[in-house]
């Protein structure tokens, strides 16, 4: 009962390729990581070492699962009658999809001739090369992670330096595709006021070429926490409790200042199903 | 009291005047008459109103009434002496004054009626356990005077029978209650008045006057003959609240008025597992456009008109035994109403007052009851679609079964009982049957039809499986064999239940609502499919132990080899294991085909569990697929609990692959969510669930309960159940208020697969 795929689906496609890719698994049912229903990658491996990270178990290159990209993109269009009419797709997350960017480049097409949209989400810790300059070609949307605009903070909670972050992020805004900036409120870590102006004028920059659609606001949760208990690691933000209310609003103020399009979450609705 | 039957080249009624004629004038047609003169609404939900004072007022009695009922451990009040029948009660009123819409069970809102035709015993326990006593001189008429249907079952059952029933390879077999499930076409009365209706009846009696009266025509007739005897007391019922309904409604307050009497009627005859009100929203419409249209009637007092109306369906009560709740948990009637779905001429049902009943649950507050159901076509208007998951995304109230699927079936006019049964509005009704355990009976196919809890030998001895590890092939040759025999023991079951019920608790006015001949199909049901699957998948794809006891009975599994975490689990979307559910739908639908019915009933199946997923889970032994003795099954046609970790489409996709032609009472699938996951915001919520529904209906998915709800928030009105009466949630194919359920229910309910992105 599934509709023709638009543009032909993947008659041919299936086999021509024996490209694989590493992921650690997939989710079919995205809706918070680029618009409408998407089908999420999760690619295995990660060059950050972010203390809240909340997929602890994707960092190691080994490990995950190898398949066939020609494999992955015949799942994708099994759902394709889900993700098109919503305005969804797909969307390349991690771990850091970059490390795998040609076998994200080859699935990307593969997912365009699906007639779905292309989404990366990435933390942008990666040179231009030529291998990324054609994945940006391919990605429709790119959700850009940025953790702290302080070099040094940026070392000690993600384990690497920000400036080829700001530089991959400077390039992908020169290029005026749709872009998302994504940053995760850590309270004590990236809460501090000149922090915050200092990601406000970092992003307000980004925002000149036109692209950026929106700026999320991320809330950390120790939701992860168990998948690093599960290695056998120690929680590196053991004392940080999840960011309040008026937490996140300060830090959505500063960067509204900038004029910067920011979400609001809206959880916490009053809604008709509880009358107190 | 005799009525002039209008004929095409006579004037029709007063009643009728703007209506467009057609078949229906000459012939009980409602759904000509609803072709013929309902205004498709392609609007938005901008024109609704809110709640009047009137309302506000009212309901704030009954919200008082409802806590008081809650306070009281779950029944307020009972009258203990009244033998409940159309007319057994003088009016009852919530305020009169503030009552648009009137008529209770009893004289009093949430006093119970007894009931005792299904079985006295039922009725007496059910007293007891709330702390009231029967009247004795009832006691005294069912058990020395009248028989009821409960000893009726009894007398018939065989030992095989008890014995299944009591290991609960069988269970909730309606052999001590009223099976409801049944659908009068309640819209006659309003359409047509009771006189009409009873000289149709007369008619048809008439045409049962042939030259060799065999039992199929005595008790045709005799049948018909009660028909007209419970239209005359809905008669008299109405009159006692200063209604004639011997005519035709003439407008909308009295079109609404008519039917909740007919409804009313039958839930002061029959305790039924599930009432059902039909499809009466677009009915109703054309009336309230008539009205609106000749400048008598207000959006405001259209819409007051529906508030008070569904207020009245919020409090229909049955009096039931603390063990039957363990069942179906909650307190559900099951009022179900569809909203919504498309005609077969290609045009949407969709009316304005479709909106109006849903919008009674803002304008109220959410509840279970009535069961709103929409009935979801890639065809229908947009706003209808947004408009109907906002609704759910804010009270996770309503319940969506596939138009586009069940219209090849059932045309357009087909209503649903209980929760995903659909049947044409009175052509077709069914004799329910509960479900058999399907999981028991793998263990059953293992053990050589021993049971494995007890030992008892319940099932035929045959040669149990002997080897160390279980071998696929072996397994379901016996499996194969043990179906047939549950199939046939079933049906049999089935067939003593039902000609009991029509002989001692038959439901005269629901059927008097109903035309000549019907379509019966015996329900059969299915419980445990997804532990049955996996389990067969474990078989198949990994290496399955057996342990057995010292008396050789297998009773817990081990799984090995190198598929030991890895074997297909079902809710994945992966053919190696669906392929298995689709086959045991198919098969054990097959084998059903093969046995004789009572009444020449249409043998069909659900899978469905209501909540009795966790009694099922209870009584069952350790399972192959992992699953500890206990623990409660998935509910409906679910995946097992956090087994499909591929997200909600891999899991939605599983479901939609199990066969409807093979499953048409209905197919039940259990979503949850949090809001979080489902969208950013409710706006992107909305979209998302409308396109999550449209790709499930072009799968083929059957019915999807919607839940949207924030786990911290169930866990505090665990907690805290004061804070949350009228927190709703859908569970198989209904909705309960969370704080109604057992506290075991409660865990499941939180525990089962929620949708959550990490």
């Amino acid at each position: 009962m599934r509709g023709t795929p638009i543009g032909g689906g993947l008659a041919g496609a299936t086999g021509a390729s024996q490209t694989t890719a590493t992921i650690h698994s997939v989710e079919t049912f995205g809706t918070v990581d680029g618009p409408g229903i998407r089908y999420v990658v999760f690619f295995q491996g990660c060059p950050l070492r972010c203390a809240y990270c909340h997929n602890r178990d994707t960092w190691a290159r080994s490990g995950g699962k190898t398949v066939k990209v020609a494999d992955l993109a015949v799942d994708i269009e099994r759902y394709a009658g889900f993700l098109r009419p919503s305005g969804g797709g797909v969307t390349a997350t991690g771990g850091e999809p970059l490390l795998q960017a040609a076998a994200v480049s080859e699935l990307f097409d593969l997912v365009h001739g699906l007639g779905l949209t292309t989404a990366l989400d990435t933390s942008g810790h990666a040179a231009i090369t030529p291998v990324i300059d054609a994945l940006l070609e391919r990605t429709d949307l790119v959700i850009l992670d940025l953790k702290h605009a302080d070099n040094d903070a940026h070392r000690n909670l993600v384990g690497v330096p920000n400036h080829r972050i700001l530089e991959f992020a400077r390039e992908v805004a020169r290029r005026g595709r749709p872009l998302w900036v994504r940053h995760v409120v850590v309270p004590g870590y990236t809460t501090d006021e000149a922090d915050v102006t200092a990601l406000g004028s970092v992003i307000a920059e980004l925002a000149e070429h036109g692209g950026l659609q929106r700026v999320e606001l991320l809330a950390y949760h120790e939701l992860g926490r168990h998948k690093w208990e599960a290695l056998g690691e120690r929680y590196p933000l053991e004392a940080v409790s999840p960011p309040t209310a008026d937490e996140m609003r300060a830090v959505a103020s500063v960067l509204e200042g900038y004029g910067l399009p920011v979400c609001r979450p809206d959880y916490g609705d009053r809604r008709p199903n509880v009358h107190e | 009291m005799t009525h002039t039957v209008p004929s095409s080249t006579e004037t029709v009624s007063a009643e009728w005047a703007g209506f467009r004629s057609g078949r229906w004038v000459d012939h009980v047609d409602v759904r000509d008459f609803i072709q013929r003169n309902y205004a498709p609404y392609e609007g938005d939900e901008s024109f609704l109103a809110p709640p009047t004072e009137a309302t506000t007022s009212l309901w704030a009695k009954v919200s008082a009434l409802l806590a008081k009922e809650n306070a009281a451990g779950g029944t307020l009040d009972v009258d203990t002496s009244t033998i409940s029948t159309i007319d057994s009660h003088g009016p009852g009123y919530i305020d009169q004054s503030l009552e648009r819409i009137v008529g209770l069970q009893t004289d009093a809102p949430l006093r119970r009626a007894i009931i005792p035709n299904g079985g006295i015993r039922v009725v007496e326990s059910a007293c007891k356990a709330y702390g009231f006593t029967l009247d004795p001189k009832v006691w005294e008429i069912f058990t020395r005077y009248r028989k009821t249907h409960n000893d009726g079952v009894f007398d018939a059952y065989t030992p095989e029978m008890r014995a299944a029933r009591s290991a609960g390879i069988i269970t909730g077999l309606p052999d001590a209650y009223g099976r409801g499930r049944i659908i009068g076409d309640y819209r006659r009365v309003a359409l047509y008045g009771i006189n009409r209706l009873i000289q149709d009846k007369e008619d048809q009696k008439s045409s049962v006057e042939i030259g060799s009266m065999e039992e199929d025509e005595i008790r045709l007739r005799e049948e018909i003959s009660e028909q007209i005897s419970a239209l005359r007391e809905l008669l008299t019922m109405a009159e006692a609240y200063g209604f004639d309904i011997s005519r035709p409604a003439g407008n909308a307050r009295e079109a609404i008025q008519w039917l909740y009497f007919a409804y009313l009627g039958s839930v002061k005859e029959q305790n039924g597992a599930a009432m059902s009100l039909g499809r009466v929203a677009t009915f109703l419409d054309i009336y309230i456009e008539r009205d609106i249209a000749a400048g008598v009637l207000t959006e405001s007092q259209a819409q007051e008109l529906i508030d008070h109306f569904v207020m009245k369906l919020r409090l229909v009560r049955f009096l039931r035994t603390p063990d039957y709740n363990e069942l179906f948990s909650g307190d559900p009637t099951w009022v179900t109403e569809v909203l919504g779905g498309m005609g077969t001429d290609g045009r949407p049902l969709v009316s304005r007052t479709s909106f109006r009943f849903l919008h009674t649950l803002y304008n109220l507050g959410a509840a279970p009851e009535p069961n709103l159901t929409v009935l979801w076509a890639l065809g229908l208007p947009e706003p209808f679609k947004r408009y109907a998951a906002r609704v759910s995304v804010d009270t996770s109230s309503i319940q969506y079964e596939n138009d586009d699927l069940m219209r090849p079936y059932w045309g357009d006019d087909y209503g649903i009982a209980c929760c995903v049964s659909a049947m044409r509005l009175g052509k077709q009704m069914q004799f329910f049957g509960a479900r058999c355990n399907l999981a028991k009976a793998l263990l059953y196919a293992i053990n050589g039809g021993r049971d494995e809890l007890n030992g008892i030998q319940v099932g035929p001895r045959f040669e149990p499986i002997h080897g160390e590890y279980l071998d696929y092939d072996e397994v379901m040759s016996k499996f194969d064999y043990f179906l047939d025999w549950i199939a046939n023991l079933y049906i049999n079951t089935l067939n003593v239940i039902h000609y009991m019920h029509d002989k001692y608790s038959y439901e005269r006015l629901q059927m008097a609502l109903h035309d000549r001949d019907v379509l019966r199909t015996m329900a059969c049901g299915i419980a445990g499919l997804s532990v049955c699957a996996d389990s067969l998948s474990a078989i198949k794809h990994a290496k399955v132990r057996a342990i057995r006891d010292e008396a050789g009975t297998v009773v817990d599994f081990a799984i090995e080899g190198p598929n030991a975490d890895s074997w297909p689990k079902f809710g994945n979307n992966d053919p190696a294991v669906d392929s298995i559910a689709v086959d045991l739908v198919e098969r054990v639908m097959k084998k059903l085909q093969k046995n004789r019915t009572y009444r020449n009933a249409e043998p069909t199946m659900s899978v469905l569990t209501i909540t009795s997923n966790v009694v099922y889970g209870a009584k069952t032994g350790n399972t192959p697929d992992g699953r500890k003795a206990g623990e409660p099954f998935a509910p409906g046609a679910n995946p097992m609990h956090g087994r499909d970790s591929h997200g909600a489409l891999a899991s939605l996709s599983s479901v939609a692959k199990l066969p409807y032609e093979f499953s048409q009472d209905g197919i039940s699938y259990t979503f949850s969510i949090e809001p979080s996951s489902l969208g950013k915001d409710e706006s992107g919520r909305v979209s998302n669930l409308c396109s999550l529904l449209d790709g499930y209906v072009s799968e083929g998915g059957h019915h999807i309960n919607v839940n949207v709800l924030d786990r911290d928030m169930l866990r505090d009105a665990m907690e805290h159940p004061e804070r949350y009466p009228q927190l709703t949630i859908r569970v198989s194919g209904y909705a309960v208020n969370f704080v109604k359920l057992t506290r075991e229910q409660q865990l499941d309910v939180i525990n089962r697969t929620f949708h959550a992105r990490i």
